[in-house]
């Protein structure tokens, strides 16, 4: 029994999940709340556990990638490429450069239609029922039918493999290609317009959920989370994965680490990958896809470890390989940005009210297939 | 023994799975802080806490992946090993030093059965509290399903451990 | 923010309504109306679109390309491919299956059993409604289910059917062993 004043008064445990319509998948959270504020909270997760990683340890190297793009499954041509770049770099297969320019398109429409999706539905935790989400969606609907012309699946693409990719890109789905990203400045026009001078969502993120940069650096946050906090950390900027160092583009980094910075991050970053995939479209060299050694079957890793990771969407995923020189990996990790990017839920809620929660959660953009695997 | 610079540089330069550095578990924090805190080497961003299971060899190791957002280098393991033996498997825990250990320090002991001292709350993450075992460990038999049903996939699972495959204990027990 | 109070709600309104009275004007499928009325109007789906596998038979079913090598039974990561080789009265191997059934309630159209096959016998379907009434046994596809005509992959896959024609090698399967006398 707490009290001021007058008045005495409990706190009172909420359980937020794990079905709720806006946690962005299958998650719990243990709120303790004075009144309205926010005085502890617990994140729980689990609930989508589906032990990926000890089912890669049956697998062979091959088998596992289908199940990658199950992880963060919005985007699953960057899961793909951070697995087949981690294998990559045991095996010190090199990938023709063509395909280094096909996998930089990937992930670059992957990168758009994530940022789209999480404004999208950051907009909807805020109470602006579908109506974003739709403008997103429309455009993500064209990435998918590209990715379904390319793969064969929307969204379970499967397209990465060791040493490249698995089909090439013919001149049709170049021209799609080209289509579809001539569309997305004007998309992300009418997108700012719709959603960035609107008052009230201005005053519901402003200053709401504020990440430290000390803090944020010190908890292993990455991607679009730490960069609105500050940290001048883009994993495209410092590893040079693939053929990022040929391409001109800007890194946004925020201010001051709140709701409305890592919205504003995400905007900002979605203009960058459209000038990285008009170059890329430009500048793709004729070639291979796949390297001449890579095989399909049989495909044996020397025994060794590795840690390879890129800047997926949601932060940095990272893969964590040991093998002992055979067909199947002996351990097999996956470092997921959405889990490790959740622990700093509490340090950013405290002191906020109930709804501003599931604001501060919608801005980590969490996707529940990566935090549980 | 607390690393030299020079020799931390040397793994950086080498890269790959030369790039590992192993203590023991009592130098650990000292080597993790000194990694953190000396100004030409600012270790700051742990990113990747994972265990891995070396059945044969007896030991589980710890690995820590360390990269400096400051100075942008990067990256470089740091290794610890402790006894399989679920009462002697523990090790000290990095939370304090860099709290992005703390989900996974908490998934290592969920799945693996290290106990990490010093972590502020170490209590299963992914799997559910009542659950007994550590399943990513090498030797975990899982338990009988009660709601496995049969079905025509119970005829290629058979055929899955003739040749091999991974097969649950439920339909081990059904198949034999 | 610049302008009087409620400029950017008014601003994100005025956007609403130019796609909502758009859409009565948009003509077919162009940028505001983009809804296909699914059954009445489908997608055409592009020729790469994969869903389940089938089997492919040059001619008629019994001349199918399959030799039950299992190579794809192996490397299926859910291994929902179950396959028996056909042996003749003596045990010799026939090289065509007697027995190949794909569980489809738990094939994830990864593709990789097509991707694998060395005899261009086992490829991707685009069929994508399949609902059975039952949970048990009707999603399992016999060989009767899978068997579908060079003729159909044609259908479905005219660039990907011909590529295949035109680099892989009729295949010849040893005759069956003549019964030695006496013997049934």
């Amino acid at each position: 029994m707490s009290g001021t004043g007058f008045i005495e008064t409990q706190t009172l445990e909420v359980s937020l999940g794990p079905q709720h319509p806006s946690t962005h998948g299958v998650f719990r959270m243990d709120v303790v709340l004075e009144g309205e504020t926010v005085v502890k909270l617990k994140p729980v997760m689990g609930y989508l556990h589906r032990n990926h990683e000890k089912l890669a340890e049956n697998m062979t190297w091959l088998g596992s990638m289908p199940y990658t793009d199950r992880l963060d499954y919005f985007c699953s041509m960057t899961n793909n490429w951070a697995y087949a770049l981690a294998v990559e770099k045991m095996t010190g297969l090199k990938v023709p450069e063509r395909a280094e320019y096909i996998r930089v398109i990937m992930a670059e429409l992957t990168r758009l239609l994530n940022h789209a999706c999480a404004i999208g539905f950051l907009f909807s935790d805020c109470g602006a029922w579908f109506t974003p989400i739709l403008y997103a969606l429309r455009e993500r609907e064209r990435i998918l039918d590209f990715f379904e012309t390319v793969s064969g699946a929307r969204m379970m693409c499967n397209y990465m493999r060791f040493g490249g990719v698995r089909v090439d890109l013919d001149d049709a789905a170049m021209a799609m290609a080209r289509d579809l990203v001539a569309r997305w400045p004007a998309f992300l026009d009418e997108f700012e317009k719709l959603l960035l001078g609107n008052e009230v969502f201005l005053a519901r993120t402003q200053g709401v959920g504020i990440l430290p940069r000390e803090l944020a650096i010190n908890a292993s946050i990455s991607g679009p989370m730490a960069r609105a906090s500050g940290v001048e950390y883009d994993i495209r900027k410092v590893d040079k994965y693939g053929v990022y160092d040929r391409f001109d583009f800007r890194v946004p980094v925020g201010e001051r680490g709140d709701v409305f910075d890592r919205f504003m991050i995400r905007l900002l970053e979605m203009r960058e990958s459209v000038k990285i995939l008009q170059q890329a479209l430009r500048d793709i060299p004729p070639g291979p896809v796949l390297a001449p050694e890579a095989k399909l079957r049989n495909f044996k890793v020397p025994a060794g470890d590795g840690y390879a990771r890129i800047e997926a969407p949601k932060g940095e995923l990272g893969f964590y390989l040991v093998s002992d020189g055979g067909t199947k990996p002996y351990r097999y990790h996956v470092r997921p940005p959405s889990f490790i990017n959740l622990t700093v839920l509490e340090d950013m809620c405290l002191g906020h009210k109930v709804a501003d929660v599931v604001i501060i959660l919608g801005s980590v953009d969490i996707v529940l297939g990566e935090v549980d695997r | 023994m607390i690393p030299t610079v020079e020799q931390i540089r040397e793994l950086l330069s080498a890269g790959g799975a030369k790039s590992a550095l192993l203590v023991d578990r009592e130098e650990l924090v000292a080597v993790a802080n000194f990694l953190k805190t000396d100004p030409q080497l600012r270790f700051d961003f742990c990113s990747c806490v994972t265990a891995v299971d070396y059945l044969q060899q007896g030991y589980i190791e710890v690995v820590y992946h360390l990269y400096s957002v400051a100075l942008k280098h990067g990256p470089l393991a740091l290794k610890v090993r402790a006894p399989r033996a679920l009462e002697q498997c523990r090790v000290p825990s990095l939370t304090l030093v860099w709290r992005g250990c703390e989900f996974q320090e908490r998934e290592a002991y969920d799945l693996f059965g290290v106990k990490f001292d010093g972590h502020p709350d170490l209590r299963r993450i992914l799997m559910w509290d009542e659950f007994v075992d550590h399943p990513m460990r090498k030797d975990y038999v899982p338990p009988m399903d009660y709601e496995w049903e049969p079905t025509p996939h119970g005829e290629t699972l058979a055929r899955a451990k003739a040749q091999g495959g991974y097969v649950p204990a439920s339909a081990r027990e059904a198949g034999k | 923010m610049n302008g009087f109070p409620g400029k950017g709600l008014l601003d994100g309104l005025l956007v609403t309504a130019k796609n909502f009275v758009g859409s009565y004007f948009d003509g077919h499928r162009k940028e505001r109306l983009f809804t296909w009325q699914y059954p009445e109007e489908r997608m055409k789906l592009p020729e790469r679109s994969r869903t389940f596998p089938f089997l492919v038979y040059d001619g008629s079913p019994e001349n199918l390309r399959c030799t039950a090598c299992k190579i794809c039974e192996a490397e299926c990561p859910p291994q929902c491919i179950y396959i028996v080789m056909d042996r003749d009265a003596h045990g010799k191997p026939l090289h065509r299956p007697k027995v190949f059934t794909i569980d489809t309630s738990v094939c994830m159209q990864c593709g990789i059993c097509a991707e694998v096959c060395p005899f261009d016998s086992i490829k991707m379907d685009c069929d994508f409604e399949r609902s059975r009434p039952g949970r048990f046994g009707e999603l399992l596809a016999h060989l009767s289910d899978l068997l579908k005509s060079n003729e159909y992959y044609h259908q479905i896959k005219p660039a990907e059917a011909a590529r295949v024609d035109a680099t892989r090698r009729p295949i010849k399967r040893p005759p069956a062993a003549a019964a030695p006398p006496g013997k049934k």
